[in-house]
């Protein structure tokens, strides 16, 4: 029963942790919390992204406190923000650059995830989780890229708000109650600015969630086998802290070199401009994290088809744990899958360059190809490689160095064990 | 056969014609160097100077800068005077007065630089259906900044024969699409310089670059060294903590 | 089993340990610091605010017996040239028979000109008495019509529920036609 338990602390803590069990709880899931030891820099990228996360929200809490979301101040309050403000040009800069640093993250934890087999059983509503933490950055982020109402701000909300009249029957209904008019206009940007402010602690709920089911089963590790016992893995601190710290000051370092120095370069320049509905740009872009999903909606010919594949392409993430049936969960010991793995890495690059590209020429060919090689690697090659591929064989546990059917004696493998 | 060469032919324009905008390929920007870039990067205050001279003098007739308080003019070495006497050289519309009625009036510090024309819809009224762009954050809004600024405002050279351009419309090697709605003007003492410094093209398309680029990024100075303070300090601190992560992880065997 | 810290076998290998932990945490400590500033200092007045933190007023257009109301940091400011029978009237009275006693001669820089900020200081409404057609209260100054305060022709509060008299803001006589607020 609840009323059971025991504080272990004493004094003012104690009394405080009897009727509100915080500082146990912060113990048993950051402190003594066991994770596996062989953990490598890969693992970092989860705390990074809840940093960047936090950023975001603290910027753009105090960035809301000057702006102004209507078409006729927007643009100029972000000018006042950027001149008059004091601190306003860093603020925005960091914002403006943290939504980059923000994908570059969760994207290389997504690839680690993709790598080691992080989605397989039991991580799959982990993995599910996070999907829908994706989604919904996704959607935050293309709002918040409307709210300066450049150029880019405005046709790129007209562009894909227009996906939506794809939708049969009802296609024309939505896209007008999405608008809020008969194009994207003064309601679209006032609604837009609204549900951008929510969507963040929508994240930040789907993320605590992530977490719950993260503990569930802990941390998966490199070798893809879960840990044996204590001499498998670590205290959370201060192992992990110091190294989560670290990652942290790289991860900052990074971001100030972009924010101080090159503070437009992830940006569009069109996006200086002032929206004018009657000026199309030559080359409507989106932010450089969505063009790879761009390319797959530009790579089908027909627009429904374009805007079904374009979801198809993170929708079918939530199906991964089951379509990849290998019983070997870690990339380090299956080959064939590495090559394949390597191969979508730079499917997803290539998406990216021709997301940038004008719709035209070469690039159509080379978008579909790379637009099918990204659904053959989810939809028919892993499927495939649990069925026929032959793993490396694997230790026994993370701190045994022996094969699992190996040659060494039993003996050998005794002595990691003994520690000081 | 005809149908065969027909369909090669048309095969092979589209192949070379990759995208729209290629039609009329605009020129590589050239290189140029100036003050204020790379990471100890300033704004030469005197070119500055200058450069607000060619703007009052050429360019403000079409071009506003809504955004630029004349106050933010002292940034660049002006006392407070010579701000209120800048400010004084344009006037604003205030009120409504105790008649209820708009009013003119020279602007003062606190003003922003007007807008020469009412609207938008004025503006390209009277300049052939061009909207001659707001100044407040031109080199923001151009690829290629600064440097394309600044080639643009020389770049003018003689239509080819099949250039088919109308009234009112220029050859520039730098705008996209080649064809642009403002004529040349910066033309090799198009304006006397308070400080003497031969005022030739190049030296002014300079200088109202540099002011415009001051214009477009006014924080720019304290941005980049705060850039180098945060940097340096971080590389302190990472390093810090890298070398407690190896004393903590010393004893743990993978 | 994994230790759960390192224990610094050498003689000074704690001391060194622990000198690391510190530095490392100090430097930490100060740039949480540096970085809260900006957060904190955006919420100050702008740059914009604060260059209207001071306004000129044209006196000229002002006739004997006249006010005007200027608009300075958002709030109304009071400008009136009083006769030579209204700073009588001001410098006349008993001190002691005063609710906020002041004299007239610490209110005013020339006499002839009062400048208050007009804002009553009981509940904050803006009192009547600028205009000719306003009523100017029993003492000659302004009265607010919220709650019946009447000031008199130096500005104080003579009668009614306002605790003490119009505040004089910071100004001074750029040249005799022109003050500067702020």
């Amino acid at each position: 029963m609840a009323s059971d338990y025991q504080t272990p602390y004493k004094g003012v803590l104690g009394w405080l942790d009897d009727r509100l069990p915080v500082i146990n709880f912060a113990d048993q899931h950051l402190r003594f919390y066991p994770t596996p030891k062989n953990l490598t820099y890969a693992w970092n990228f989860g705390s990074l992204a809840g940093i960047a996360l936090v950023i975001m929200i603290v910027t753009g809490i105090v960035l809301a406190m000057h702006y102004t979301p209507h078409t006729d101040y927007a643009f100029a309050s972000i000018q006042k923000i950027m001149r008059d403000v004091n601190y306003g040009w860093l603020l925005r800069y960091i914002h403006m650059n943290g939504a980059s640093f923000f994908f570059i993250v969760v994207y290389i934890h997504i690839f680690r995830g993709l790598y080691y087999g992080s989605y397989k059983q039991p991580r799959e509503v982990l993995w599910g989780l996070g999907v829908i933490i994706l989604l919904l950055m996704m959607a935050t982020a293309f709002m918040g890229y409307t709210l300066p109402w450049g150029q880019m701000s405005f046709w790129g909300a007209t562009v894909i708000t227009n996906l939506f009249s794809a939708v049969p029957v009802f296609g024309d209904e939505i896209t007008r109650w999405l608008w809020g008019g008969f194009a994207v206009g003064n309601p679209t940007l006032q609604r837009f600015f609204s549900l951008h402010y929510l969507m963040p602690f929508m994240i930040v709920g789907a993320v605590l969630l992530h977490l719950v089911a993260l503990h569930r089963y802990g941390s998966n590790n490199p070798t893809g086998i879960e840990p044996k016992g204590k001499q498998d893995q670590v205290p959370f601190h201060p192992y992990y802290t110091v190294k989560d710290l670290f990652g942290l000051g790289v991860f900052l370092i990074a971001l100030s070199l972009f924010t101080f120095y090159a503070p437009n370069y992830l940006g569009h320049a069109d996006n200086y401009i002032p929206a004018d509905p009657l000026v199309t740009p030559a080359h409507i872009v989106p932010e450089w994290y969505f063009l790879p999903f761009y390319a797959i909606l530009r790579a089908i010919p027909d627009k429904l088809g374009g805007v079904v594949a374009m979801f198809a392409s993170v929708l079918v993430l939530f199906v991964l744990p089951w379509l990849d049936r290998s019983r070997v969960r870690s990339g380090k010991y299956r080959p064939i899958f590495k090559q394949f793995y390597w191969l979508l890495v730079l499917d997803v690059l290539v998406l990216g360059y021709v997301g940038a590209m004008p719709a035209g020429g070469i690039w159509v060919p080379i978008g579909r190809v790379a637009t099918a090689y990204y659904f053959a690697y989810f939809l028919v090659i892993l499927p495939l490689l649990g069925v026929f591929e032959r793993p490396k064989p694997l230790p026994n546990s993370i701190s045994d160095p022996v094969l699992k059917g190996g040659g060494q004696p039993a003996g050998a493998a005794a002595k990691p064990m003994e520690k000081a | 056969m005809k149908k065969l060469f027909a369909a090669l032919a048309m095969a092979a324009t589209m192949g070379l014609a990759s995208g729209p905008a290629h039609a009329a390929e605009a020129a590589p920007i050239p290189e140029h160097t100036w003050q204020f870039e790379g990471v100890f990067g300033t704004f030469n205050r005197a070119s500055a100077q200058r450069g607000l001279q060619v703007y009052n003098q050429v360019c403000s007739s079409c071009h506003g800068m809504k955004y630029v308080a004349f106050r933010t003019l002292s940034d660049l070495g002006y006392s407070e005077e010579q701000v209120e006497a800048i400010a004084a050289q344009y006037t604003v519309t205030d009120g409504p007065n105790e008649e209820g009625e708009m009013y003119q009036r020279p602007a003062e510090p606190t003003d922003n630089f007007p807008s020469p024309y009412d609207n938008k819809q004025a503006a390209k009224n009277a300049n052939n259906g061009a909207y001659p762009p707001d100044l407040s954050a031109i080199t923001n809004a151009r690829p290629g900044g600064p440097e394309y600024l600044r080639a643009l405002l020389i770049g003018y050279e003689d239509p080819p024969a099949d250039a088919n351009m109308a009234p009112g419309q220029y050859w520039n090697k730098y705008m996209p699409g080649h064809k642009i709605a403002m004529p040349q003007l910066l033309v090799d003492g198009a304006v006397s310089y308070q400080d003497g410094t031969k005022a030739t093209a190049e030296q002014m398309a300079h200088d109202v670059t540099t002011f415009l680029h001051w214009a477009s990024n006014p924080h720019m100075e304290e941005r980049k060294r705060m850039g180098l303070k945060v940097i340096l300090f971080l590389i302190v601190l990472t390093g810090l903590l890298y070398a407690v992560q190896r004393k903590i992880w010393a004893d743990v065997k993978k | 089993m994994a230790n759960t810290a390192n224990t610094g076998q050498k003689d000074d290998g704690s001391s060194r340990r622990d000198f690391l932990y510190l530095a490392t945490g100090a430097v930490g400590a100060v740039g949480v610091g540096a970085a809260v500033w900006p957060f904190v200092d955006q919420m100050n007045p702008s740059a914009a605010v604060l260059a209207l933190a001071t306004t000129e007023v044209d006196l000229s257009p002002i006739s004997e017996g006249m006010g005007i109301t200027a608009m300075w940091r958002s709030k109304p400011v009071f400008l009136r040239k009083r006769t030579q029978a209204e700073i009588e009237q001001a410098r006349s009275v008993d001190l002691s028979a005063l609710p906020d006693p002041q004299p007239d001669e610490a209110r005013v820089k020339q006499p002839e000109w009062l400048v208050v900020i007009g804002i009553c200081t009981h509940l904050g409404c803006i009192p009547l008495g600028n205009k000719q057609s306003e009523p100017r209260g029993d003492y000659g100054g302004w009265f607010c019509p919220c709650h019946g305060s009447h000031y008199d022709t130096a500005g104080r509060i003579r009668k009614g529920p306002a605790p003490t008299n119009l505040p004089v803001p910071t100004y001074e006589f750029v040249n005799d036609t022109t003050v500067k607020l702020g």
